[in-house]
């Protein structure tokens, strides 16, 4: 961050576009509910984090802005959640041009059985991209901060990557569809440190150009890459058999590291529970 | 009077204890040794019909292997010499037939069930189905296939034909190559699926170019067992194929097969007959060991 004042307006200025809205968003499977009554401005062109501990629905809330959830049967959503100023879930919008706009990166590197190439080069194909594909290709991989590692084999298999590279695979591979924003759920637990380090620095040179969003259990990521925070808590229901998540606290990520408003926030940031 | 109470190392222990050393004596290994010799008689025995058929069939019908075998027709009764290469090319044709209606359904169909059905009570149905189905006797299929095309003349007033010869088999390798499919796409990883659709794909897309491409080899593997399967199979094609002791006549036509023709001459009482019997026996062993060969093969590839 630069310290002029100009900057810092301007910055300003980006951190009140809001590239997501979720508006009272309520993720049900079956007659469970997941998560309750989320409400949360994403601003672009930043990273926001999503911590809580486990089944607290924080995946569950990131797939939902990319209407991953579609995929998985009977599992349904209440509220809007907005994009652009649309529903994302309004019954005339296409998930499959939603998913175009909004990339996903997953906590599993799930690179395809295909080329290094063919990885990078499938999205940007069936998007119906008609530029240059291997200079596409380099400049997705070079973003991803994996193109010295396999500028040399992008004919060999992505799966013969080790996992770091391949995650970072991924992330090109998301890129080079150019969405505007990307969703990362989880997606340095399967990785080592650093490799780990690497995605960072990653998401560091990508959030110039996208808003990036990320679940994470490691709470030193959130505080390394993220500039928004926001924590997700759950707890038991009487007569159900799981946990309801819901949104804790929201804000920047200093301030939920720093100076939590909630007591929970406080405990969790803390290591007292979780 | 104070009890004392035994030393550890005591010489009154309830057990008995043996030396260290290995006591061939002793029951334990005495039984050991009788099982193992028992198993190993029954597992000689399971794979006796196994060496034998090969070789007796190696023996029997090796000899006659000739390039006359293979390219010539059988002898008329009574003479002498002649081949089975109307009924090789007439086992291709049939397979052939068969593998054209089979795969494009049965591999649809097993898309359908692991990619498509989702939830409820028809993919279930449909499994349970298909599993009966591959247990039916294969001479039910060609009773069926006699019933609906053999009998009612269905194509152009043709009774039999290398078509219903064709279409018996097929029923018979449906179960096979829908079961395969839906269990090859099952093993593609779920997040294969995410990837694709991550990145903006449709259902189909994600389904034609990521998943099927990823399960090829399963797929591949189980279609070729399925042919080979198919190929020996003589009950279907008794009254549907039939026979015929010419060059085939297009498949609207009566055709020979190598399994009808070792049905037919191996109970001639005529010698070139049953030699011919044997030679086909062997072509056709060697044929679905081929087969195997391949599948095993391709199996191989995805393990790579």
């Amino acid at each position: 961050m630069t310290s002029s004042s100009q900057a810092a307006s301007a910055d300003q200025q980006r951190r009140n576009d809001v590239c997501m809205a979720l508006q009272d968003v309520t993720i049900s499977y079956g007659k469970f509910e997941a998560v309750r009554g989320v409400y949360m401005d994403i601003p672009s062109g930043r990273v926001t984090a999503f911590i809580g501990p486990s089944g607290c629905g924080k995946s569950t809330v990131l797939r939902a802005l990319n209407r991953m959830n579609d995929l998985i049967p009977g599992c349904s959503l209440k509220g809007r959640v907005l994009f652009d100023g649309q529903d994302l879930y309004n019954p005339k919008v296409d998930p499959v041009e939603v998913r175009r706009r909004i990339g996903m990166v997953f906590q599993k590197p799930n690179p395809f059985p295909k080329t290094i190439y063919e990885n990078i080069a499938f999205g940007a194909r069936i998007n119906g991209f008609r530029g240059d594909m291997d200079e596409l290709v380099e400049r997705s991989l070079r973003k991803a901060a994996v193109w010295d590692e396999c500028k040399d084999k992008l004919q060999e298999s992505g799966l013969a990557l080790s996992g770091g590279q391949q995650q970072r695979l991924c992330i090109a591979r998301a890129i080079a569809t150019e969405p505007e924003v990307i969703l990362m759920d989880e997606p340095c637990s399967a990785l080592d440190p650093i490799s780990t380090l690497k995605v960072e620095e990653t998401m560091h040179e990508l959030k110039r150009s996208y808003t990036i969003i990320i679940v994470t259990h490691n709470m030193q990521q959130a505080v390394r890459v993220a500039d928004m925070t926001a924590f997700f808590n759950a707890e038991a229901v009487d007569g159900g058999t799981g946990k309801l998540g819901y949104l804790v606290e929201y804000s920047e990520t200093e301030k939920i590291f720093n100076a939590p408003g909630q007591q929970a926030t406080l405990d969790y940031v803390s290591g007292r529970f979780g | 009077m104070s009890r004392i109470a035994p030393p550890l190392a005591s010489n009154t222990s309830a057990f008995e204890r043996h030396s260290l050393f290995f006591e061939s004596g002793l029951p334990r290994n005495r039984w050991n040794r009788v099982f193992t010799g028992v198993a190993a008689v029954f597992a000689g025995l399971a794979v006796l019909p196994l060496v034998l058929v090969l070789l007796y069939v190696l023996i029997q019908g090796g000899k006659l292997l000739s390039p006359q075998l293979l390219t010539q027709l059988p002898p008329a009764p009574g003479f002498d010499g002649g081949g089975i290469g109307n009924a090789i090319i007439g086992t291709v044709v049939v397979s052939l037939i068969a593998s054209l209606i089979a795969i494009p359904v049965g591999v649809g169909g097993g898309i359908y069930l692991s990619e498509y059905a989702g939830r409820g009570w028809f993919p279930p149905f449909v499994r349970f189905g298909n599993d009966v189905l591959a247990g039916v006797p294969s001479i039910v299929c060609g009773v069926f296939i006699y019933g609906i095309i053999v009998a009612t003349r269905l194509f152009f007033g043709q009774s039999y034909s290398a078509m219903a010869g064709g279409i018996a088999l097929a029923v018979l390798m449906l179960p096979t190559v829908i079961k395969t499919t839906d269990e090859g796409l099952k093993l593609v990883p779920q997040e294969m699926r995410w990837g694709a659709y991550g990145v903006g794909a449709s259902r189909f897309v994600t389904i034609s170019r990521v998943v099927l491409p990823a399960a090829l080899t399963p797929i591949a593997t189980g279609v070729v067992l399925a042919i080979a399967r198919a190929a020996g199979e003589t009950a279907p094609l008794i009254f549907t194929a039939l026979f015929s002791p010419f060059w085939p006549e297009g498949i609207f036509n009566p055709i020979a097969t190598m399994s009808v023709l070792i049905f037919n001459f191996a109970i001639m009482p005529y010698e070139a007959q049953n030699s011919l019997a044997w030679a086909a026996s062997f072509v056709l062993v060697l044929m679905i060991l081929a087969a195997n060969l391949l599948a095993r093969w391709l199996g191989s590839l995805s393990r790579r």
